[in-house]
């Protein structure tokens, strides 16, 4: 036993892998984007197969003001891991709360218009096939902006209880990942729901 | 002074109260009790399964048998396939993988331990939902009623008027918890590969076994997630009252057909890639050469991978697509023969003049081989859509996917089991014992699953429970009922033999095969934490390097 373990050969000098939790999260990522694609290709599907109403024209106003705080968010989480990295703990906060507040007031956003289609419209996910597909696709997006949401906070509770340093860059920079890849969900849902589903 | 150490841990082991050592069990985050939970769990739904196909085959053995009812009948194929492909199948690839690759690859566990706890408790959580249906089915007072819509489970008849109570619930969120667990272990097993080898286990060192798993991984990213969402889509419809697949509200069934089968055939691949690696790891060693065309072989998993992902609707030929259509999945299905061809011809080269030793996993390498062979040429009759007309939904299409499932699949796993065995337990496998269970279980696989082709040409639909007689099919279902009965006490023989040769098995030592790879160079059953010093490799073979200094493989590569 002893004679088969020692002797290997000597380590090579350069020996560097890929960081663990970026590939997790580019797996995840790859498997998201999957699961979104059958919810994309679903709505185009049926796009204009409703046997009755409403139509899409007739109830949905493009979210522009939202969109625009959802994509910005990608900017202030991007540049607060930068400054994380740097050392710059304060800035880096700021910039943190600042993404959490842009995404929650998407969030606010999609549940103004979901009020509104429901209580106002009396439409809903069991309407007709826009109905649907709408609900579920948009809520698939949502779903993903309550989770990000729920981990950013914990990263920023964490910050407030000076517990996220540089040491953690590594890791907030997985979770800007994530950020990111919900917010370009949310260019291709925006695209396929408010304009060419329209 | 490593024995004394060893003696002492299993002094110690066999003191602790059994509570504390099932604590163990449950809050283990190692690698190794993971892969052996995978294992057994999967172990134990092969022989639930198994019985459920017993049931079936014992319905079909004469004409007009009435051992079961026909809603019993439905439920037995429903549970049997579903069971199969999710609760045998896939915690089997995954209970190897978890267990071989660290130790092949020169790591001391996977990439993310806690996940890979998660996912098997979401995968076991996921059986016990699925089984619970036969108690929860209807609520506890309507027991016995398990999901009846086919492991495909096509709309409309999933829909609530069809389906009613609960049963299709258990059966949508059982496949969508074991999905999640499935992508966890996925996302795991390719973190581990990419960002935990050893120094100098460049990715062109890698053993072929690590590599499969690479691409199984992959595809299992991009092929359940699809499942996932249509099983949300399914909840959906059921629960909130949405028409994704209600036919009456302009829904579709056709677009089930095609979410399902997007999964349902990089399954098979999925299935059937960790055969090719035990294959690709077994045979070389009982050959005793290295394997022939590795980059080839590494290219040809590629292109599987690759092409598996176009030829889904191949199982759709008759709901009538275009002949574009029709023609595009005739191509795709066919080309995915080169790639296989390759390994096989790769595996031949590999014993072509190897000293080849008969001993039980070789001899279940090289049944796979001329199954797998087989299995694939009826894949490509039916792959092509003019044949494909005639005899879908018949037994031949039966019989076709259990040649490679059975044939190809449990073979390997089996050739597996009597391989690594040693490795896990540190005991090796009654070798008369494995000879007994390779050729009964041989024997009884040809006698069902060759037999099964026939009625199948004779226009025998799947999914009866009972015909008429005199259609020329009577003699042939007795006939595969015989061989299923062989197949069960073939099974029986291995289970006794995996018991008894755990407490009287001969000791095995660290490299009872003198293989080549870094799992043998570690103690049987390997410590907790794998290598005591990461290990450094120069060749595809680092065992070979280390027992011929003289002679080692770098000098070639």
């Amino acid at each position: 036993m002893s004679s088969i373990t020692t002797p290997f050969p000597e380590t090579p000098a350069v020996w560097k892998l890929p960081y663990r939790g970026k590939v997790g999260m580019a797996c995840l990522i790859i498997a998201e984007s999957a699961i979104f694609t059958i919810f994309v290709v679903a709505y185009l599907y049926y796009v204009g197969k409703s046997l009755a109403g409403p139509t899409p024209r007739d109830v949905l106003e493009p979210p522009i003001f939202y969109t625009i705080c959802l994509l910005s968010s990608s900017l202030t989480i991007h540049f607060a891991a930068k400054l994380l990295g740097r050392g710059k703990r304060g800035a880096f906060l700021g910039l943190w709360f600042l993404t959490i507040v842009l995404g929650a007031l998407f969030l606010y956003g999609t549940g103004q218009e979901w009020h509104r289609l429901i209580y106002e419209r009396g439409f809903t996910i069991s309407t007709n096939l826009f109905g649907t597909t709408y609900y579920s696709l948009v809520g698939l997006h949502g779903s993903h902006v309550v989770v990000g949401l729920f981990m950013l906070t914990i990263v920023l509770l964490f910050g407030l209880a000076g517990r996220v340093g540089p040491e953690q860059s590594a890791r907030v920079e997985v979770l800007s990942l994530y950020w990111h890849f919900v917010d370009a969900v949310w260019v291709v849902v925006f695209t396929v729901v408010y304009i060419l589903g329209r | 002074m490593s024995t004394d150490v060893m003696a002492i841990q299993t002094a110690q082991i066999s003191t602790r109260p059994w509570t504390q050592i099932l604590h163990e069990w449950v809050i283990t985050v190692d690698h190794k009790l993971l892969g052996i939970l995978y294992i057994l769990y999967a172990l134990v739904f092969l022989v639930v399964a198994g019985s459920e196909a017993m049931i079936m085959r014992i319905q079909l053995m004469y004409p007009h048998d009435h051992f079961v009812s026909p809603q019993v009948f439905n439920r037995m194929f429903t549970m049997h396939g579903t069971t199969m492909v999710f609760f045998v199948g896939i915690p089997m690839l995954f209970g190897f993988a978890n267990y071989l690759v660290p130790l092949m690859i020169g790591a001391r566990d996977m990439a993310f331990p806690r996940l890979n706890a998660f996912s098997f408790w979401l995968t076991a959580l996921a059986g016990f939902l699925l089984y619970f249906s036969f108690l929860g089915g209807s609520g506890l007072y309507g027991a016995g009623n398990a999901p009846d819509v086919g492991w495909w489970a096509y709309a409309p008849l999933t829909a609530r008027a069809f389906s009613p109570g609960h049963s299709t619930d258990y059966w949508t969120i059982a496949l969508l918890v074991s999905g999640f667990g499935s992508i966890g272990t996925a996302i795991n097993i390719i973190a581990t590969i990419l960002c935990m080898r050893c120094p100098g286990m460049k990715l062109s060192r890698m053993p072929l076994l690590a590599w499969l798993n690479l691409v199984v991984s992959g595809m299992v990213l991009i092929a359940v997630t699809p499942l996932s969402a249509a099983q949300i889509m399914l909840c959906l419809d059921r629960y909130l009252g949405g028409h994704f697949f209600d036919t009456q509200a302009g829904g579709s069934a056709t677009l089930w057909m095609h979410f399902f089968w997007i999964f349902g055939h990089p399954e098979v691949y999925i299935l059937i890639l960790p055969a090719f690696a035990f294959v690709s790891e077994i045979v070389p060693v009982f050959s005793r050469k290295p394997i022939f065309g590795y980059p080839v072989m590494v290219g040809a998993t590629l292109c599987i991978g690759f092409l598996s992902m176009s030829v889904w609707a191949h199982h759709m030929f008759t709901i009538g697509m275009s002949s574009y259509a029709n023609s595009f999945f005739t191509l795709t299905t066919l080309a995915v023969g080169i790639p296989t061809g390759i390994k096989i011809f790769n595996w031949l080269g590999t014993m072509w003049g190897g000293k080849i030793q008969f001993k039980t996993p070789m001899l279940f390498c090289i049944a796979f081989l001329f199954q797998f062979l087989i299995a694939g040429l009826t894949g490509i009759m039916l792959g092509s859509a003019a044949f494909n007309w005639q005899l879908t939904g018949s037994y031949f299409v039966v019989a076709h996917f259990h040649y490679t499932l059975v044939g190809g699949f449990l073979f390997a796993v089996f050739a597996a089991f009597y391989y690594w065995y040693p490795k896990i337990t540190g005991r090796m496998l009654n070798e008369g014992f494995g000879k007994l269970h390779f050729w009964l279980f041989f024997i009884g696989f040809h006698l069902t699953f060759d037999l099964m082709h026939i009625p199948g040409m004779l226009g025998m639909p799947r999914r009866i429970y009972t015909y008429e007689p005199g259609r020329g099919w009577d003699l042939w279902n007795l006939l595969v009922t015989v061989g299923a009965f062989v197949q069960a006490i073939a099974t029986l023989a291995f289970v006794a033999n995996l018991i008894v040769s755990y407490f009287k098995g001969a000791k095995s030592g660290n490299d009872p095969w003198d293989a080549w790879t870094l799992e043998w160079s570690v103690s049987s059953p390997p410590p907790a934490y794998n290598f005591a010093l990461i290990p450094t490799v120069v060749s595809r073979r680092p065992l070979w390097d280390l027992k011929h200094p003289e002679d080692p493989d770098s000098r070639y590569e």
